[in-house]
């Protein structure tokens, strides 16, 4: 079916399964109880999980398969944004011009950048991609303010062109939308204690991803990705097989470009505003830690790695020392207040020193990210069975 | 007219002149080994036909067309297939796979990126390359990693790399080095078979039995320069080469 083979298949459903359920995976606590802090079943969040999951899939198309490591992938996603929103401004608040532009333009650009940085490897081409990638955040700053809008960022206004929309009512907000379903529409399911929200924007973006989610699937298991694989592990000998290496890396830098492109275009559509920020090298370097995290190369590792960044920096984020007191509150008071000083530095403004530390700890003992880590907890035993049977066996990515 | 012809060829590292005046004519559908002590510039004359080095000056012609200043992708395309002496192979792959990639070049040129197709698909290049596998004996392990291969096993890898592309021209440089006895003769075998399909062969060798055996002519290479071109029984005898080898204990 689909025309992937059964365990491929059978991820790819679980995938489905778990974007269709997550309102539900991801709000286990009820409301109001202590532990409603760590739901993260809310649709902005949801939102940017799969978002950022579809940018995490396409970095890997590149960083994972070709080994090539861009640190300037924000500015794909950042001018994917800008050109969901001009979409926005000058023709209609219908995401799919928007989205399919942000992935046009953000192409075209990758394929200038990528056209000039692979001429370089290792080293020299992430530097290039950073000094891309940086370029681009300070022009938005500066000269190309009026087409990024400068500081102030971009939204759609009242007073836009938006040719093909009816014009808007005074004091009415332009909302996004898809064929007249907006974006923001959510339904909400009260079971006893537990509210959960189904919102259209989420779901839309969940669509998106399980369509990006295929098609890297698919370039993973071609005569393509095998190719893209040979120049990970010996790009040299490959150019000796007669194979002219530069144009692969290049489309997969353009593909990958093109995922970050869609990522920006989606953020548009489900929050309709952009700003520079969007494309600091912080940005880049959050996709690269996203990819490592949850397993470079391996087919869902990176949306894995996305969904954990995010949420950390949502949720993790937003514990504070009222909310540690309150989780403490049942120890002696002394006691409370040394506990909840040691865990403060990890929380709230902190979250970063947390994940700093579960990076260095997945990158020191799983290599292979948190997919390596499924994998031993779940094939333990048959790797073991492999290895008396003699000779490692090349395993597809999972 | 050879169907690769080297003239004038000289190649200079720094002070080191690693190639002298180089003029060598390789007959089509001929097995020519080229033999010579260590250092002797014979890796160094491979690298000027593939393409990883250029000659200072002087000219290699394949087939009629020069060589110089191709790009390695294109030289393999002209129909020139190299098989390395220190194993350069695709580690993290398959062994299939591997010998799949240099199918795919053949079939598909330098550049075509299918990434619709599964690779499950490609029942031709596959049978293809399974071929080239069980050639060189290593079928059984050809879903293992190359990474996880012995020595000799990669070696054997190389050579199926370069037969799997059935090349015009086919340069192996030392195929059996970290070979055992049994590999070695079953590779001369192969490549006796190989050769009477009509694929020229360049052959560089260190090991005398596989040079007497296989080579229809051989070139002897000292300090850069071709001192002896010959047939393999005048060889032996001639006392240029063994002053070449300091005494030719081993010839
Ligand atoms: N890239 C290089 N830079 C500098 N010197 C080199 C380079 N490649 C080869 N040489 C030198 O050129 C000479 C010829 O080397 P080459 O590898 O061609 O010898 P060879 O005949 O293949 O020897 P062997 O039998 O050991 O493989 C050697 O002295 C070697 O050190
Ligand atoms: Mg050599």
């Amino acid at each position: 079916m689909l025309n992937l083979d059964k365990s491929d298949l059978r991820l790819f459903l679980l995938v489905a399964a778990a974007l269709v359920l997550a309102p539900f995976i991801l709000n286990p606590f009820p409301e109001g109880s202590n532990l409603a802090q760590f739901n993260a079943g809310y649709p902005d969040l949801m939102q940017r999980l799969v978002i950022f999951g579809i940018f995490a899939i396409g970095f890997n198309i590149l960083f994972g398969l070709t080994g090539y490591l861009s640190f300037g992938h924000a500015a794909f996603l950042g001018v994917g944004s800008y050109a969901a929103i001009w979409m926005m401004k000058l023709l209609t608040m219908n995401v799919i011009p928007a989205i399919v532009v942000s992935i046009i333009v953000a192409g075209i650009f990758a394929a200038l950048v990528g056209f000039i940085s692979l001429r370089r490897s290792g080293i020299y081409f992430s530097i290039l991609t950073l000094a891309f990638a940086q370029m681009s955040y300070s022009l938005a700053y500066s000269v190309l303010t009026p087409i990024t809008g400068g500081e102030t960022g971009l939204q759609p206004k009242i007073n836009d062109p938006r040719i093909l929309d009816a014009p808007l009512l005074d004091g009415a907000t332009p909302t996004a939308g898809l064929f007249g379903i907006d974006m923001r529409a959510s339904w909400q399911l009260s079971v006893g204690d537990w509210l959960f929200t189904f919102n259209f924007g989420y779901y839309f973006a969940a669509v998106v991803m399980l369509i990006a989610f295929y098609v890297s699937m698919r370039i993973f298991r071609s005569p393509f990705g095998m190719m893209l694989r040979a120049v990970k592990t010996n790009q040299n000998r490959l150019n000796y097989t007669g194979v002219n290496t530069r144009p692969y890396t290049l489309t997969a830098f353009i593909i990958s470009g093109m995922y970050a492109g869609l990522a920006g275009g989606l953020l548009v559509a489900m929050d309709t505003q952009v700003g520079a920020d969007r494309m600091f090298w912080t940005a880049s370097g959050e996709v690269v830690l996203m990819t490592i995290l949850g397993g470079a190369g391996t087919l869902i590792g990176p949306v894995l790695g996305a969904g954990f960044i995010k949420y950390m920096e949502n949720v993790v984020s937003k514990i504070n020392e009222t909310v540690l007191h309150q989780w403490f509150y049942w120890l002696p008071d002394g006691l409370e207040d040394f506990v909840v000083s040691v865990i403060y530095p990890f929380v709230g403004k902190g979250w970063h020193l947390t994940l700093g530390l579960m990076f260095m700890a997945v990158v020191i003992f799983l290599p292979g990210g948190l997919m390596e880590g499924l994998r031993r907890l779940t094939q333990g035993r048959k790797k073991k069975a492999d290895e008396k049977t003699g000779g490692a066996v090349a395993t597809p990515a999972e | 007219m050879g169907i690769l012809e080297v003239q004038n060829v000289n190649k200079r590292f720094g002070g080191l002149q690693a190639l002298r005046d180089v003029n060598l004519s390789i007959a089509q559908g001929s097995l020519h080994a080229i033999i010579g002590p260590n250092g002797a510039g014979k890796s160094t004359l491979l690298n000027c036909f593939v393409g990883r080095l250029i000659p200072d000056t002087g000219s290699v012609t394949f087939d009629g067309s020069s060589l110089i200043g191709l790009k390695p992708h294109e030289i393999n395309q002209a129909g020139v297939t190299r098989v390395f002496q220190t194993p350069e192979i695709f580690g993290d792959l398959s062994l299939l796979e591997n010998v799949m990639i240099p199918a795919f070049a053949k079939r598909d040129g330098a550049y075509k990126p299918s990434m619709w197709s599964p690779l499950q698909g490609e029942r031709e290049i596959r049978e293809q390359a399974e071929e080239a596998l069980a050639s060189v004996n290593l079928a059984d392990k050809r879903h293992q990693t190359a990474n996880s291969q012995s020595r000799g096993n990669k070696r054997r890898l190389e050579l199926a790399m370069g037969l799997v592309q059935k090349p015009k021209l086919l340069l192996l440089d030392e195929p059996t080095a970290g070979m055992a006895r049994a590999d070695t003769n079953a590779t001369i075998d192969l490549l006796k078979e190989i050769s009477a399909t009509g694929i020229t062969m360049v052959v560089i060798e260190h090991d005398m039995h596989v040079v007497f055996s296989l080579a229809q002519k051989i070139t002897v290479l000292a300090q850069g320069s071709p001192i002896v071109e010959d047939l393999p029984e005048n060889i032996k005898g001639n006392p240029k080469v063994q002053e070449a080898y300091l005494g030719g204990a081993h010839l």
